[in-house]
């Protein structure tokens, strides 16, 4: 099986977040970047397809300079390539802007499956990897939670996540996009000889024209969104913050949930 | 303007959000010039829930696609049924709740229709400049005004909370046949089977005290202060999902919108950070305490008590502050 997985590089979640002076978004400097979770979900599922089969993992990130890091890892952990979507042009897309670059990267080669995470802890758009799909016009599944190939490749057995603790099992044909979610499996760490030897990895950067993709088609021109800015929300009426050092503070808290909220 | 909204249904009975999407979809209409909604109705076997929505709610009109091939949701048969509608009718907005299922196949519709897709809208807001959208970013830590550009039908999904489903107002809507050909909108997936997430579930939804861990405690052999403390008080303990994902605890004990829903006298959410997948599984708590070392994250607007600090330190004091009341 030859698989692509598309990963996203995205805000540390542990980071303290500021707004940028501009307002219109997050303040981007000195700012930790980490793979997107589910992506990360999504590269050990597709590593391991690989390995059961007997194929390859090509990881395909788009984003600027700093997501070679990203791409990077996915090669110390075992990808053979990477794909990285570089051209300022393809940035601050919508799904529908990002799906249309990536679809395109992919489409390049041939791949019997391609693997995203099921939504990016940044914008959380949650539909380029069924975007991608479309414009292969292969079927997709988002939310999925268990990918077994049956002999033979031509089809999946899925697992996706429904609301309130329920899973689906679906049969689907490949090839297809799975959207993955978190918690699919346990990711690999990456050892020292796999960090040597990523190194030595092919690194590709097509160029938009190699793609076939016009500048307004892609990037925030093709996008019909527009995050003007972004703020930390109204707390409403919020908790009330119980101060002092930890064994003062408990103890007040337990007075409180006493004799105020009659709880305990 | 001209604004749709496509329901979502299981087993003839609206799912909980629609009726959310309904308000939403109102309102939307009322600030753009006061036009009627009109209603899309999916599934097989439906013409009893059809003639129920019709009669309950204001809407122009309430198109039904009722045949086998919709019988159960696959991405397949739905994407091609409102194509062909959407693509006909051209409607400016199209809502949706933002649910599993429409976050599923909305994507797809968008990109196949060539129409523009904006999805878990929190509110709307209008300037001089026209709409500006409210939708949480980076784990709902923030929140993003977005605006729309360009031409052509937009795609809106609503996020779960946002819009009273009460506010949903009431009337009739003309009971009418939805566009296109059913036949050919053949599902693309063959659905096996259901099961329960984790087999047996353990039942969070009776206990009277809850004590959750988030990611924030750590690690798996960290959980001891969250055990304490639930111990302590006689609680059940559950988690957020991260915490489920790196194995600390099992499946079953996961609050949130892929987990349990619950509803304890007391829920006390210790090291997570209150994103809305977490918090529709738990803010319907009659007091809900929070520990959390950011004191800017989001669980703590709907807390009613928190305690800003590290969690391996005012764990284990509230621990022994609790068994002290307990002695007296
Ligand atoms: C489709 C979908 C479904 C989902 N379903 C669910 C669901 O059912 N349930 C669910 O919970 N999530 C669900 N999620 C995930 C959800 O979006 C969040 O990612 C998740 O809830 C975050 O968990 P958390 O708060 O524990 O972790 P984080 O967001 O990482 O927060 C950790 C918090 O711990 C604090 N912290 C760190 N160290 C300490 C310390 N020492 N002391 C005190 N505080 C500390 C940090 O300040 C931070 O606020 C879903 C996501 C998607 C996309």
């Amino acid at each position: 099986m030859r698989v692509a997985v598309c990963m996203k590089q995205v805000p540390d979640t542990e980071a303290r977040l500021r707004v940028h002076r501009d307002g219109s978004w997050i303040d981007e400097e000195d700012l930790a970047f980490v793979i997107n979770e589910s992506d990360e979900y999504a590269l050990e599922e597709a590593l391991r397809i690989a390995e059961k089969s007997g194929g390859e993992v090509v990881v395909i990130s788009l984003g600027p300079e700093r997501v070679k890091e990203a791409l990077r890892k996915g090669l110390a952990l075992g990808a053979a390539r990477a794909i990285h979507l570089k051209d300022e042009a393809f940035l601050g897309g919508d799904a529908l802007a990002t799906g249309k670059a990536l679809a395109a990267a992919i489409g390049k080669e041939e791949f019997d499956l391609v693997l995203t995470g099921s939504q990016s802890d940044d914008v959380g758009y949650g539909g380029t990897g069924s975007v991608v799909a479309g414009h292969l016009g292969w079927p997709h599944a988002w939310l999925v939670m268990g990918i077994e190939i049956e002999e033979g490749g031509a089809h999946a057995k899925v697992t996706r996540e429904m609301e309130s603790g329920l899973n689906e099992i679906l049969r689907i044909a490949l090839p297809a996009v799975f959207e993955v979610q978190a918690g699919i499996n346990h990711p690999r760490y990456a050892s020292l000889k796999g960090i040597m030897k990523a190194k030595r990895k092919p690194m590709a950067e097509p160029t938009l024209e190699e793609l076939g993709l016009n500048p307004e088609g892609v990037g925030s021109a093709g996008s019909r969104i527009e995050v003007v800015s972004v703020a930390f929300p109204e707390s409403g009426a919020g908790a009330e913050i119980i101060e002092g050092d930890p064994e003062e503070a408990a103890q007040v808290l337990v007075d409180k949930l006493r004799k105020e909220a009659k709880v305990l | 303007m001209k604004i749709w909204i496509v329901l979502e249904q299981k087993d003839g009975e609206l799912h909980r959000m629609s009726r959310e999407a309904i308000a939403a979809a109102q309102g939307l209409a009322a600030a753009t010039g006061g036009g009627s909604v009109d209603a899309v109705l999916l599934g097989g076997g439906i013409a009893t829930l059809a003639e129920k929505v019709a009669g309950g709610y204001a809407l122009g009109s309430v198109r039904v696609a009722d045949h086998p091939n919709l019988a159960a949701y696959t991405p397949g048969g739905y994407v091609a049924a409102l194509s062909a509608a959407i693509a006909a009718a051209a409607p400016d907005w199209v809502v949706f709740p933002h649910t599993y299922q429409s976050v599923d196949y909305m994507a797809r519709l968008a990109q196949g229709l060539g129409a523009g897709l904006l999805p878990e809208v929190t509110a709307f807001e209008e300037d001089a400049q026209g709409l500006l959208f409210s939708r949480p970013v980076l784990g709902g830590k923030l929140v993003a005004k977005v605006r729309v550009r360009g031409e052509g039908t937009m795609l809106l999904s609503v996020q779960s909370g946002a819009w009273a489903a009460e506010s949903a107002q009431a009337g009739s809507g003309e009971l009418v046949t939805l566009d296109g050909d059913l036949a050919a909108a053949k599902p693309d997936r063959e659905i096996l089977g259901v099961e329960e997430v984790g087999g047996e579930q353990v039942d969070l939804t009776k206990a009277e005290v809850i004590v959750a861990a988030g990611r924030g405690v750590g690690g798996a052999d960290k959980m001891g202060v969250i055990e304490d403390l639930a111990a302590a008080l006689g609680a059940e303990i559950a988690a957020s999902r991260p915490v489920i994902d790196n194995g600390w605890l099992p499946r079953d004990r996961q609050i949130g919108s892929s987990g349990q829903t619950v509803a304890p006298k007391l829920y006390i959410a210790a090291g997570i950070s209150g994103a809305i997948q977490h918090t529709v599984g738990m803010k319907g708590s009659a007091v809900v305490v929070a520990i959390n070392k950011d004191p800017g994250a989001p669980i703590f607007s709907l807390s009613n008590y928190g305690i800003v600090g590290d969690l391996h330190e005012v764990l284990p004091a509230l621990t022994k502050a609790i068994r002290r009341a307990k002695e007296l």
